[in-house]
């Protein structure tokens, strides 16, 4: 299979331009003939449903939510990059270009990150016509922050708040075509699969999750956006329904999945307190502006914070990367903190911790001050821990947070599977093998206000095919797939919980495929999570029926499909016998114990095809070209 | 420690339901209220009874889904803190809780502890947005706003759209939802050319939902996990005389 990605040729900063002039458009008077699915209303299924709506298409969506303001983007903290340069700090579309690719290890594409760096700075204007409450100055301008990775302080946000914000801006956009007619809505609906005609993304098949009703619909295009799996792991900083399915079963009906080894570990999140826990929480990485990190000197050294003198104190961040201190970028500041733990010198129950302290900040700047920046992260930390932070100093550790692989999609953001798009963080596409924090929110936006709805319309314009009817054959065979999927979940009736398999595959990839990789944990992992999925489809007990609403039954189906899902993450890690980014093989380190990167051998991306129950998947390779910067070892000293 | 839990079940929307009671063992002072409902129901399926259906999904207090009346008052009754949020800590060995869903005519219960909503979302499609299609924005700095201005319609636009403020009335009204979201884009400049507009259509669309009156007795208030102020439903009263006054 040939990985063709479409690039435009040109120089970099008129590519974009140049696609946009080269595609076809659909006739206004022919738009509604035209029907798109789009999976998912975060902010990049929820900013391209509107869009496309307001454009003229037909567009249904999907969540699996009760309402599409309830996606997961609304749990994002800390804000939105953009390359406004209002801080006349000397940031410019180049300069983001450069600290993302940078920031990804030089495993993104030149092109994709060009083009989202230009993007930006028209989300930001979008957001703020929408009414999008972000912060200002005195003087009524926007204010900005910086986050991790960068130097430039183009962040903007919306208190501790902003992946809401945002959410309720194209929430609003898209309940606006609702109420005009021009989006069907389908809430409480989760995809089960994809269906494929001649060919081309041409549906899903759905279950009503109140009554249990699987039936299909059918478009000219299907999108998927439809977030992370960061869940693989069992606990992250996920919402808890976060999950793979959509993009697992477009991989299984031929999609290619790129990097599902790259994963990110945020380092700033709350430490585990127990086996039962759900989830971890995120302190949002803004934090890092005013918390100093830090550790005991001494290993084992079990006094209180208060007890241990300055210069017993290691602030390792700010020791090991004097340019960049406590803003490291995340791959490096998680690695960091973990090995400050395994040294023995992590703090808390359990040594699984490091501080983050606010006592210099409150005396430079006053508490009033630091409240104002971060009071509702300061009340959430101390509804978990019990502990107040503005007396002593936060304890955090890295967790699984980000997905930076996801479906492979070419230039216009469609997957290999012609009519499929996929935007978001279920796509692969631009932040290589590490994502700077607050691009996560620009990118689903890029995708959805500003690139889907051209290259969508494109599609159709270059494509004569027609939409088939939901009683074609392709649709009822998968329809019947789906159903006896249901059904035999429901008739194992075994003795383990779905939650029990979910909880130990997480421990697998957790201890095998996390923070640090080598190549025996990875077989160990190819090795168990087969047999740990054998054993699921013996001995999992779903309780309850198919046709009510059953969250057993719902559970039941995400953690079949993570159960497949964390081998081809394990195979993906075994396969990059390199480090980069997040993904770090211990074999492969520099004398200082950074990623070692090896461009000779592994500048692509690895694009995964599907081949079959028990058959290894293929493994494609798009070589990653770099025409604009030139690969370096990456260095935040 | 260990606990009584009197729950509600109800099979679907149409049939009756009821509270049972069953029990919560060895629950760790640290887990939240929902990690203990994990606890319990995956002790009932593991004897192949079925769990109880609860809506929840960022557990940390901003999506907005958990929805549960914990001891009677909607989300258990510490300030400012969703369902998901409230731990254990908070309660005693011994204790017995009752724990029911959201009760409200504009949210029929359509299993156990989960109810649906999408009234709320019919009142934010009837009005409450700007409207702008996307592309041809002006530059975000061309319109400054004051920071007052800017914190305020922030402290309005922090509701979850959990809907405890309907849960909480004894009327079931949903003032407080509609108000902050007035209130939210009404004190923004891009807001103002649809601001009478808006409030009217979000007003009646309300009322057709099945939402009761507002009598003001700030129930509403008192259980909003985001501490949404009152004094919106001043704003929004304000806002919707002018509304209705215009031709
Ligand atoms: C705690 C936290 C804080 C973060 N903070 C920041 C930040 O400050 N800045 C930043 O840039 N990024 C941040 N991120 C990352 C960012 O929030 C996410 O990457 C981004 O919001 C993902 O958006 P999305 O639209 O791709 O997917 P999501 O918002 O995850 O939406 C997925 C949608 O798909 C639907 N869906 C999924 N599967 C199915 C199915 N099978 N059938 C039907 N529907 C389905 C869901 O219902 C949902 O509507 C944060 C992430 C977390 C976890
Ligand atoms: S689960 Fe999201 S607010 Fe409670």
């Amino acid at each position: 299979m040939k990985l063709d990605a479409r690039i435009p040729s040109g120089p970099l900063d008129k590519k974009w331009e140049k696609c946009l002039l080269e595609m076809k458009l659909v006739n206004p008077a022919n738009k509604r003939k035209f029907e798109v699915i789009v999976v998912g209303t975060g902010l990049a299924g929820a900013s391209a449903a509107a869009s496309m709506a307001e454009l003229g298409y037909g567009v249904k969506s999907f969540c699996f939510q009760e309402s599409p303001r309830r996606a997961h983007s609304i749990a994002a903290q800390g804000g939105i990059n953009a390359a406004k340069n209002y801080q006349n700090d000397g940031d410019s579309v180049d300069r983001l270009f450069y600290d993302t690719i940078k920031g990804g290890d030089f495993r993104a594409r030149e092109a994709n990150v060009y083009r989202l760096a230009q993007t930006s700075v028209k989300i930001i204007d979008q957001c703020v016509a929408q009414g999008v409450p972000f912060a200002r100055e005195y003087g009524g301008l926007l204010a900005n922050r910086s986050f991790g990775g960068a130097q430039v302080s183009r962040t903007f946000y919306a208190r501790g708040q902003t992946g809401q914000q945002l959410l309720m801006g194209a929430y609003q956009a898209l309940e606006r075509q609702i109420g005009l007619g021009n989006v069907t809505m389908y809430p409480r609906t989760e995809m089960l699969d994809l269906v494929l005609v001649d060919g081309h993304a041409k549906g899903i098949v759905v279950r009503n999750l109140v009554t249990g009703e699987v039936s299909s619909h059918s478009a000219d295009a299907v999108i998927l956006a439809t977030g992370g799996y960061g869940n693989v792991f069992y606990l992250s900083t996920n919402a808890v329904r976060c999950n793979v399915t959509a993009i697992w079963r477009a991989y299984k009906r031929g999609a290619l999945m790129a990097n599902p080894c790259y994963t990110q570990i945020h380092p700033t999140c709350i430490p585990v307190s127990g086996d039962h826990q759900s989830k971890l929480t995120l302190m949002s990485e803004s934090l890092r502006n005013d918390g100093r990190i830090w550790v005991p000197k001494q290993p084992g050294d079990k006094r209180p914070s208060a007890q241990i003198p300055e210069n017993e104190r290691d602030y390792f961040l700010e020791r090991k990367y004097p340019t960049y201190g406590n803003l490291a970028p995340r791959d490096i500041s998680s690695r960091a903190a973990k090995e400050a733990c395994d040294d023995g010198r992590g703090v808390g129950p359990g040594g699984l911790g490091v501080y983050l302290d606010f006592s210099d900040a409150i005396k430079r700047l006053g508490e009033s001050k630091i409240r104002e920046r971060y009071d509702n992260l300061f009340v959430m930390y101390e509804r978990i821990t019990g502990e107040n932070a503005y007396k002593v100093p936060m304890r955090i550790y890295p967790a699984v947070h980000y997905t930076m692989g996801g479906l492979w999609v070419d230039y216009h953001l469609m997957s290999n599977i012609p009519g499929l798009f996929v935007l978001g963080e279920a796509n692969f596409s631009d932040h290589g093998a590490n994502r700077l924090g607050a691009s996560a929110l620009m990118q689903g936006l890029a995708d959805g206000y500003f690139v889907a709805p051209y290259t969508v319309g494109n599609y159709f314009a270059s494509n004569s095919v027609s939409r088939p009817a939901t009683n074609h054959p392709e649709f009822t065979k998968v329809q019947e797939e789906v159903k006896q999927r249901t059904q035999k979940l429901l008739s194992i009736r075994g003795k383990r919980t779905p939650a029990s398999f979910h909880r130990e595959l997480g421990k697998l990839m957790w201890n095998n495929c996390g923070m640090a990789r080598t190549d025996a944990s990875l077989q160990l992992n190819l090795e168990k999570i087969p047999e740990l999925r054998e054993e699921f489809w013996k001995n999992v007990t779903v309780t309850g029926e198919n046709n009510s609403l059953n969250q057993s039954l719902e559970e039941a189906g995400r953690v079949a499909d993570f159960l497949e899902f964390g081998e081809l993450t394990s195979r993906d890690a075994l396969e990059r016998k390199e480090s980069c980014g997040c993904h770090f093989r211990t074999e492969f380190q520099t004398p200082e114990g950074e990623a070692q990167r090896d461009d000779a051998n592994f500048a692509y991306v690895a694009a995964w095809e599907y081949r079959g129950e028990n058959q290894a998947p293929v493994l494609h390779k798009e070589p990653l070209v770099y025409d604009e910067l030139k690969m370096s070892q990456r260095s935040y000293k | 420690m260990n606990l009584t839990l009197k729950i509600w079940r109800q099979k679907d929307r149409q049939t009756r339901g009821e509270f049972v009671t069953c029990q919560a063992r060895d629950i760790i002072p640290d887990m939240s209220f929902l990690e203990m409902l994990d606890v319990v129901n995956e002790d009932l399926m593991k004897a192949g009874h079925e769990a109880f259906a609860f809506d929840s999904d960022c557990r940390e207090g901003i999506c907005g889904t958990c929805s549960l009346v914990i001891n009677g008052i909607p989300h258990g009754g510490q300030k400012g803190t969703t369902a998901c949020q409230l731990h254990m800590r908070h309660f005693h060995d011994g204790q017995t809780i009752t724990v029911e869903p959201w009760r409200a005519q504009a949210f029929p219960v359509l299993r156990d502890l989960v109810v649906d909503r999408s009234a709320f979302d019919r009142i934010i499609a009837s009005g409450g947005f700007v409207s702008v299609n996307t592309g041809g924005a002006p530059d975000g700095n061309a319109i400054p706003i004051s920071k007052v201005d800017a914190d305020r319609a922030m402290d309005a636009a922090a509701c979850i759209g959990c809907g405890a403020c309907v849960a909480a009335c004894k009327n079931a009204s949903a003032m407080l939802f509609v108000a902050a979201k007035i209130s939210h884009l009404g004190l923004l400049p891009q807001g103002q050319t649809e601001r009478y507009q808006r409030v009217v259509k979000m007003v009646d669309t309300m009322d057709h939902e099945g939402f009761g009156a507002c009598s003001v007795t700030g129930a509403c208030e008192a259980v909003c996990p985001k501490q949404i102020s009152l004094d919106f439903i001043g704003q929004l009263n304000r806002d919707y005389l002018r509304g209705s006054l215009k031709p």
